[in-house]
């Protein structure tokens, strides 16, 4: 079970990691400026397992992967919004962060102890559960091949 | 089946007959990742594979953090350059300028599929390429494959009509989008900009358009190339590079621009977006004219020709980019940098500048910085407690003059 973390909409990867840290490329590293200016908080009190919960445009902005690597670092590996920037969701699918679209995501509140059943997410603190946008098959099969260098390589190279 | 300019440049570079919504592997015809970037890319490569799919096609361009600020950032810098010198991948060293002017004034040809590790790579639709933003383990892929996904998206029309008002510019037209679209306005979807306003714009402009794509969730902007875009480019559009008058639209806009008056986002939002006469007054501290939406020749022009014979208020801290060494020779040699130092700004060499809060250029808490570059989310150009605006270059000297937001009076 999980602690959520609830955030508003179009959380910007400037949010998520400013531009001053990335010289930095390590996800634990990163970890210790994630959210600083949005929610100075969240670095030193998530822990692991933890799940981020989002309104629309959750990750717009940069291209910067190390947005996805800080939320990894810090040890959450679940992202669920009501929509994702374009490319912070590609970012996500390549690194193994898994991001989940949710048209119910406003129900979830800050605190919350929710989790991931197959298709549906169950939230264990008001006893309700919510659906869960399927992604296409073409991402899957990428997801199942643990991301898109692995893909690659065994497809591709 | 009628198809939109992006929908015929993803079914050419894929060899299949695509739509939007399909999803498909398509050859990359250009690459570019920079200091911020490539790392990770590298990294990822690394794992995957030992040369690279073909060195001619890769561009790196060391500019977000540049000259290096910090040990962290002259190691990525020198990694890189091991990286680009043992694979021949032409590198862009500090200096040379931000990674979008460098591309399109060199290598981008209209109908080309172009991918960068910058979300503003879309910038390059003002040529008529399909150019999109992705992070490093796509480019990681793409350095060793030379193929990437796609999924093929859906077209947002915008119709540009009237000619612009004295003193407003290309960067009016695309904030005021941003404002009546909102930032997620167009996730996942592509927006072709056409009609008559368009065409009477030069590449530098159209480019100012294409880049903030982004800043509404934007995967590309495009704009159908022409004689203008010949010239830039030297190469002859091809005859298919246009959408068919039939090609299905998610949605279509119409902007006369001929009321436009100069338009501002206010922190912290890129859609927050108001006519400056409601923001007119504002005190601010610092002015940053450059970047990859704004840090061209013609903006710095724009700049000199409003405070000519003016100078920049004392309490107004000025900093001036050129998007690129040969926009920061055309300003010398024009006399443009002159005006804009003789009237006290601080012309820094071609990067990318405060715009990402790297290297230069910090806000402290309780500063208002206004700025002529994309993003003004919180805490990207200094401390979360400052508070920056965007605007043109003629709104930014202008407001630079008289030490508050200000509506353009000078020539421009």
């Amino acid at each position: 079970m999980s602690r959520v973390w609830k955030f508003g909409d179009d959380i910007s990867t400037d949010a998520i990691i400013p531009g001053r840290y990335l010289t930095m490329n390590k996800p634990e590293e990163l970890a210790e400026y994630v959210f600083e200016s949005e929610r100075s908080e969240f670095a030193s009190e998530v822990e692991e397992g933890d799940i981020i919960v989002a309104g629309e445009n959750f990750g717009c902005g940069s291209s910067r992967e190390h947005a996805p690597l800080a939320i990894k670092g810090s040890g959450v590996d679940i992202v669920i919004a009501k929509s994702f920037a374009r490319i912070f969701y590609r970012n996500s699918i390549n690194l193994g962060l898994m991001v989940v679209v949710s048209s119910e995501a406003d129900k979830i509140e800050d605190g919350d102890e929710i989790e991931i059943q197959g298709d549906k997410i169950v939230n264990k603190t008001k006893n309700e559960s919510y659906g869960i946008e399927k992604a296409p098959s073409f991402i899957e099969n990428i997801v199942q091949n643990d991301g898109l260098l692995n893909y690659v390589k065994k497809e591709m190279l | 089946m009628p198809k939109t300019i992006v929908e015929k440049i993803l079914s050419k570079s894929s060899g299949e007959d695509l739509k939007a919504g399909d999803y498909a592997f398509a050859d990359i015809d250009l690459a570019m990742a920079n200091d911020i970037t490539a790392p990770l890319a590298v990294q990822g490569f690394q794992k995957i594979a030992d040369k690279v799919w073909d060195p001619d096609k890769i561009f790196i361009p060391l500019d977000h953090q540049a000259p290096a600020d910090s040990i962290n950032a002259a190691e990525n810098h020198k990694m890189l350059r091991k990286f680009a010198e043992k694979q021949g991948i032409t590198i862009y060293d500090v200096g040379e300028g931000v990674c979008h002017q460098l591309m399109l004034e060199n290598h981008v040809k209209p109908g080309q599929l172009v991918i960068g590790a910058d979300s503003h790579t879309c910038t390059y639709g003002a040529v008529g390429a399909f150019a999109t933003g992705v992070g490093s383990t796509d480019m990681a892929a793409a350095f060793a494959t030379g193929k990437l996904w796609f999924k093929v998206p859906e077209t947002i029309k915008v119709n540009l009509t009237g000619k612009l008002p004295k003193n407003t510019s290309a960067k009016d037209i695309i904030l005021n989008l941003c404002g009546k679209i909102g930032a997620d306005g167009a996730l996942y979807k592509a927006i072709e900009f056409t009609g008559p306003t368009t065409k009477q714009l030069t590449i530098p402009s159209r480019a100012t358009i294409t880049n903030m794509a982004i800043e509404m969730g934007g995967k590309t902007a495009i704009m159908e190339p022409d004689k203008k875009t010949k010239q830039y480019t030297g190469t002859k559009p091809p005859e298919w590079l246009k959408s068919d008058p039939d090609a299905n639209y998610i949605q279509e806009i119409e902007i006369d621009v001929s009321n436009l008056e100069p338009q501002i986002a206010a922190p912290h939002q890129v859609d927050n977006v108001h006519n400056i006469t409601k923001l007119e007054g504002t005190k601010i501290d610092q002015v940053f004219i450059g970047s990859c939406t704004n840090g061209r020749f013609e903006d710095l022009e724009a700049a000199a020709n409003i405070i000519k014979g003016r100078e920049f208020s004392k309490d107004v801290r000025v900093i001036v980019v050129p998007a690129s060494r040969a926009v920061y020779r055309e300003a010398e040699e024009k006399g443009v940098l002159k005006t804009l130092f003789d009237a006290g700004a601080v012309i820094e060499g071609p990067c990318c500048g405060p715009c990402m809060g790297g290297s230069f250029g910090l806000l402290a808490g309780g500063e208002v910085g206004l700025a002529t570059s994309n993003r003004n989310f919180r805490g990207r150009e200094g401390s979360p407690d400052a508070e920056v605006y965007l605007g043109s270059p003629e709104v930014a000297a202008e407001s630079a003059v008289q030490g508050v937001i200000a509506k353009p009076i000078g020539d421009s």
